[in-house]
C-alpha cells in the first residue's frame, strides 16, 4: 500500500506517545503496562477485540480516565489531563460511539458550544459567521453538511460527521476515531477513509480503533494490536496480512466458518407477514409495507444501518408493538398484533437488542428470568413452584455454560455474553417455530460471538425459522440462507446472499440489481 | 372607550398577568437549565409577605422602598430555591418530589403564613404600591391609554425581561451553553460545560423571579397581605411554561390570557352580566392547572412531544465504568 511509504521515518518526535500506561477497574486490568507511539501524519490503527483495552487506552489518551501508571507525551511534551477539556485544548479530539451531540441543537450550534478560543469567547453569537465557518471546513474535508440543519433530523453517518467537523473545528492535531464504521453503510465508509486520509496528510495523527480487519488494512499506516490489555505488537500495515494480523488479534489461528447455504423454499413457511405497518416510537412511520416469509429451518438474515426500522419490525412480528396494518401468520394461524403472550405461545421466539432492559428483568434472579415465559403453565394456582424453577435454571446454566455464582444470581451482575445465554436458554426451552434475534452477538467477546452463532444454527438445524437481525455484515454472511436489507422501513430481497457489493447498495437506498 | 368590556379586560389582564409572567420565566430558565422546580407557588407566597413586610417596615422615599421590596422578595426567592437546588442537582433527589415539599414547607399554612403572623402583617393595606408610571392624561387616550400607558413599572420591566432572556437564550454563548445543560448534560459536560454551575445559576435565578413575583401580587395588584394570597398563581404560571412550549415569547401571551380570564369574573359582575358559575370556574382554574402540570411532567412521552428539554427533571450523573 502506498500510505505505508509515506510513515514517517523514525527519529522524529511521536504525536503521541504511551509508556508502559496501567488503567486497573475492580477486577480486570484493562490496561497493562501499554506501550503505544503514533508518529505525525500517520494513520495508527490500534486493532483487537472487544474488551482487549482499546476503548480504555483511548479514554486515558482524551482524560477520561487517569492511568494508574505510565507516562504520556504529546510531541515530546508530557502531559497529565485532569479533564476532557484540557485534553480537547492540548489538541485530542475524539469521535465516540456514542456520539456527544445535543439532538436539537443545530450542526453549527453543537460545533460552537464549549468553545473557548477565539470567536469562542465572545459573549455574542453571531450564527451566519458560524455556519460559514462550518462550511468552509466542510468542503475542504470532504464532510458536506447543511450547517443550520438538526442533528435529529440528520442520519447517523451525517452525525458522524458532524462529530468528526466538531474535532476539526477544535483544531484537534490528533483524532481518535472509536469503531468508527459501526454504525455506516460500507459506501459511507469509504467516504470516510477518504476523510481520514486527508487529514493524515495534512499532518494530523489518526488514531483508528477498529475490530475489523479489511478496514485496517485499508485505511492504516501502521496498526498496534491490543489482546487482552495488553499491546502484543506494533506492525506496519505494508508488511501484515489479513490472516497474520487475526491471529495476532485471537492469540491462535482463525478458522471462517460459513454456513452451508441450503435452499429451503419447499419446506414449509413458519412465518408469513403481509403488508405490515407499523409506527416509531416517535409517531413515524417506521415500517412501511413489509412482506416476508421465513420457511422452516431456514436463517434469513435482515441487514441494514441501524435505525431503519429493523428493531420496529422484530417488535411488531414479536407483538411488543402494534401494527397500524397488515398480518402475521405463524404456521398459518393469524397472530394478534400487539399481544406478546400471544405472539410467544403462537411460538415465536424473540431474542432482543436490548438485552438487559428487554431481554431480562434485571434484578430478578436468573431462575425466575429463566421461567418468564413458562411460569403460568407451570404453577399451582396462584403458587409459584420454586424448586422447580431452581432445578431448571440449574440445568440450563449446566447445558449453555452460563457463567455465573447459580440460579439465585442476579441478571444484571451476569456479563454480556452469559446474559445473552440466559435469555437465549429461555426463548429455545419453548421450542418456537420462528426465532426472531436482534442484533444477538452486539458487544460480545469472540468466544461468546461462536457460542451465539452455532446455538442460532442448531435452533434451524430443528426446524425453526430464524430470522437473524445485524448490523454485523460478517456475522450476516457467516450464517445466512438469505439476506433481506430494510432501508427506510421497506425490506427489499438481495438476489445473491453472498455478494456484499448488492448488499451495501441495498444499505444505502439502492434499488436490487 | 376606554370603558370598553375588550379594552378593561386587555388592561386588567396584563397587570393580572404580570406575576404570571415573572414567574413563569423564572421557571422557564430553571427548566431549560434541567431543573424542574414546582416550588414556584411557595416561592411566591414568601417573596409576597416579605416583600409587603418591607414596604410595612421601611421608612422613606415610595421609590427606595419599593425597590427594597424588590430586592428583598428576590433574594427569599433564590434562598428558597437553593434548598431545592441542593436537593435535586447535589443530592440528586426527585425534583418532583422536592418542589412539592417546597410549596408545602414554603406556602400556605407554611413558611409565609407564619411569617404572616408573627410580623403582624394582615389588616393594613400596603403603605406603598406600584402605581400608573403615566401622567393620567396620556392614560385618556383612546384604547393604548389604558392598555399601554396605564400600567406601572413592574408590567414593563417584565417586558423587558421577556425581550433580554428571549435574546439570552437565542444569541448568546451562556444562553447557548444553558440549552445544552438542560438538552443533554453529558454533551456539554464533555464540552467542558460546568453543569452543575449552570443549574445553579438558574434554578437561583427562578426563584428570585418567582419571589418577585410574589411581591407583584401585594404591591400591585391586590396590595395587602392575606394568607394564600397569590391562590394557585404559582402552579398556572408552571402550566405556563408548558402551554409556551419553554419559549419566553410565548409565556408573554399565556401569562395575559389567564391574567384576562382572572379580571372577567368581576368585569362582569360589574357589568350585571351572568354567564353561569364564571367565579367558580376561574377560581378552580389553578387546581385544574396543578393537575396538568402533575400529569404532564410525569409523562416522558407527553413531555417529549410538547418539545420539553430532553433533560428536564434528571439528575446529572457523570459516566463512571
Amino acid at each position: 500500500m502506498s500510505a505505508a511509504a509515506q510513515a514517517q521515518p523514525q527519529p522524529q518526535t511521536p504525536a503521541v506517545s504511551m509508556r508502559g500506561v496501567t488503567k486497573r477497574f475492580p477486577g480486570i486490568v484493562a490496561n497493562d503496562h501499554v506501550d503505544f507511539e503514533a508518529a505525525p501524519g500517520e494513520v495508527h490503527a490500534l486493532l483487537g477485540e472487544n474488551g482487549a483495552g482499546k476503548t480504555t487506552l483511548s479514554h486515558i489518551l482524551t482524560g477520561l480516565y487517569r492511568p494508574d501508571e505510565g507516562r504520556i507525551a504529546l510531541y515530546g511534551e508530557p502531559v497529565e489531563f485532569a479533564s476532557p477539556r484540557e485534553a480537547i485544548d492540548a489538541g485530542v479530539g475524539m469521535v465516540h460511539q456514542h456520539f456527544r451531540l445535543v439532538p436539537r441543537f443545530t450542526v453549527a450550534e453543537n460545533l460552537v458550544l464549549g468553545d473557548r478560543r477565539g470567536a469562542g469567547r465572545n459573549f455574542r453569537i453571531d450564527p451566519g459567521a458560524i455556519a460559514e465557518q462550518v462550511r468552509g471546513l466542510g468542503e475542504r474535508y470532504g464532510l458536506e453538511i447543511d450547517p443550520r440543519a438538526r442533528i435529529w433530523q440528520l442520519s447517523v453517518g451525517e452525525q458522524q460527521r458532524v462529530e468528526i467537523l466538531k474535532a476539526l473545528y477544535q483544531e484537534a492535531r490528533i483524532l481518535i476515531l472509536d469503531e468508527p464504521t459501526a454504525v455506516l453503510t460500507p459506501d459511507e465508509a469509504d467516504t470516510l477513509f477518504v476523510t481520514v486520509r486527508k487529514m493524515a496528510e495534512e499532518g494530523r495523527t489518526v488514531i483508528f480503533i477498529s475490530h475489523k480487519l479489511h478496514e485496517v488494512m485499508a485505511v492504516s499506516d501502521r496498526v498496534t494490536v491490543l489482546r487482552a490489555g495488553k499491546a502484543i505488537a506494533t506492525v506496519r500495515t505494508a508488511d501484515a496480512t489479513p490472516q497474520s494480523l487475526a491471529e495476532l488479534m485471537v492469540g491462535r489461528e482463525i478458522v471462517v466458518v460459513r454456513r452451508e447455504g441450503h435452499a429451503h423454499t419447499d419446506a414449509a413457511p413458519v412465518l408469513e407477514v403481509e403488508d405490515l405497518w407499523a409506527d416509531g416510537d416517535r409517531g413515524t412511520v417506521a415500517v412501511k409495507g413489509v412482506s416476508l416469509t421465513l420457511h422452516a429451518g431456514e436463517i434469513a438474515a435482515i441487514a441494514g444501518v441501524s435505525g431503519n426500522g429493523q428493531r420496529e419490525l422484530a417488535e411488531a412480528i414479536a407483538g411488543l408493538r402494534p401494527c397500524t396494518k397488515g398480518t402475521v401468520r405463524v404456521k398459518g394461524h393469524a397472530v394478534h398484533t400487539g399481544d406478546a403472550r400471544t405472539a410467544f405461545q403462537a411460538g415465536i421466539g424473540y431474542v432482543p437488542e436490548d438485552r438487559l432492559g428487554t431481554g431480562v428483568s434485571p434484578t430478578l434472579p436468573i431462575s425466575m428470568n429463566l421461567s418468564l415465559k413458562s411460569f403460568r403453565s407451570e404453577s399451582v394456582g396462584p403458587f409459584l413452584r420454586l424448586r422447580m424453577m431452581r432445578d431448571k435454571a440449574v440445568e440450563a446454566i449446566r447445558t449453555f455454560g452460563i457463567k455465573s455464582s447459580g440460579p439465585e444470581q442476579e441478571t444484571d451482575e451476569l456479563s454480556g455474553g452469559n446474559l445473552q445465554k440466559v435469555v437465549i436458554s429461555r426463548e429455545f426451552s419453548a421450542h418456537p417455530s420462528v426465532l426472531i434475534a436482534a442484533s444477538p452477538t452486539r458487544g460480545l467477546d469472540v468466544a461468546a460471538v461462536e457460542q451465539v452463532h452455532s446455538y442460532l444454527m442448531e435452533a434451524a438445524e430443528e426446524g425453526a425459522g430464524v430470522l437473524l437481525i445485524s448490523e454485523d455484515l460478517d456475522e450476516i454472511l457467516a450464517l445466512n440462507d438469505r439476506v433481506l436489507v430494510m432501508y427506510e422501513g421497506g425490506l427489499t430481497e438481495a438476489a445473491d446472499p453472498t455478494n456484499v457489493t448488492e448488499i451495501g447498495l441495498l444499505m444505502a437506498g439502492g434499488k436490487p440489481a | 372607550m376606554n370603558n370598553s368590556l375588550l379594552v378593561v379586560l386587555i388592561a386588567s389582564g396584563i397587570a393580572y398577568g404580570t406575576p404570571l409572567l415573572f414567574a413563569s420565566l423564572g421557571e422557564l430558565l430553571a427548566e431549560r437549565s434541567g431543573v424542574l422546580n414546582l416550588g414556584v407557588e411557595g416561592m411566591m407566597l414568601v417573596g409576597a409577605v416579605m416583600g409587603f413586610w418591607t414596604v410595612q417596615r421601611v421608612h422613606s422615599n415610595t421609590a427606595v422602598v419599593l425597590f427594597a421590596a424588590i430586592v428583598v422578595a428576590a433574594i427569599i426567592g433564590a434562598v428558597l430555591a437553593s434548598i431545592h437546588a441542593f436537593l435535586v442537582i447535589t443530592l440528586r433527589a426527585s425534583q418532583i418530589v422536592s418542589g412539592l415539599a417546597l410549596t408545602i414547607f414554603a406556602g400556605a399554612v407554611g413558611l409565609s403564613s407564619y411569617l404572616g403572623n408573627d410580623l403582624n402583617l394582615a389588616d393594613s393595606p400596603a403603605s406603598h404600591t406600584f402605581n400608573a408610571v403615566f401622567p393620567q392624561s396620556m392614560q385618556n387616550w383612546p384604547v393604548v391609554g389604558p392598555i399601554v400607558f396605564g400600567q406601572n413599572v413592574l408590567v414593563y420591566a417584565s417586558w423587558a425581561l421577556v425581550v433580554v432572556i428571549w435574546l439570552y437564550l437565542s444569541r448568546t454563548r451562556p444562553g447557548l451553553n444553558v440549552r445544552a445543560v438542560g438538552e443533554s448534560p453529558a454533551a456539554a459536560d464533555s464540552m467542558g460545560i460546568n453543569v452543575t454551575r449552570y443549574r445553579y445559576a438558574h434554578t437561583l435565578l427562578g426563584g428570585a423571579l418567582a419571589g418577585i413575583a410574589g411581591a407583584t401580587v401585594t404591591l400591585a395588584i391586590t396590595p395587602q397581605w392575606v394568607d394564600g394570597i397569590t391562590g394557585g398563581a404559582g402552579w398556572i404560571a408552571i402550566a405556563l411554561v408548558i402551554f409556551a412550549f419553554w419559549r419566553p415569547e410565548l409565556c408573554l401571551v399565556g401569562a395575559y390570557f389567564f391574567g384576562a380570564l382572572q379580571a372577567l369574573a368581576p368585569q362582569l359582575q360589574a357589568r350585571d352580566i351572568h354567564l353561569g358559575p364564571t367565579v367558580l370556574w376561574t377560581n378552580a382554574l389553578p387546581y385544574v392547572m396543578t393537575i396538568v402540570v402533575l400529569v404532564v411532567v410525569s409523562s416522558g412521552t407527553a413531555r417529549s412531544r410538547l418539545g420539553a428539554p430532553a433533560a428536564l427533571g434528571n439528575a446529572y450523573v457523570r459516566e463512571e465504568r
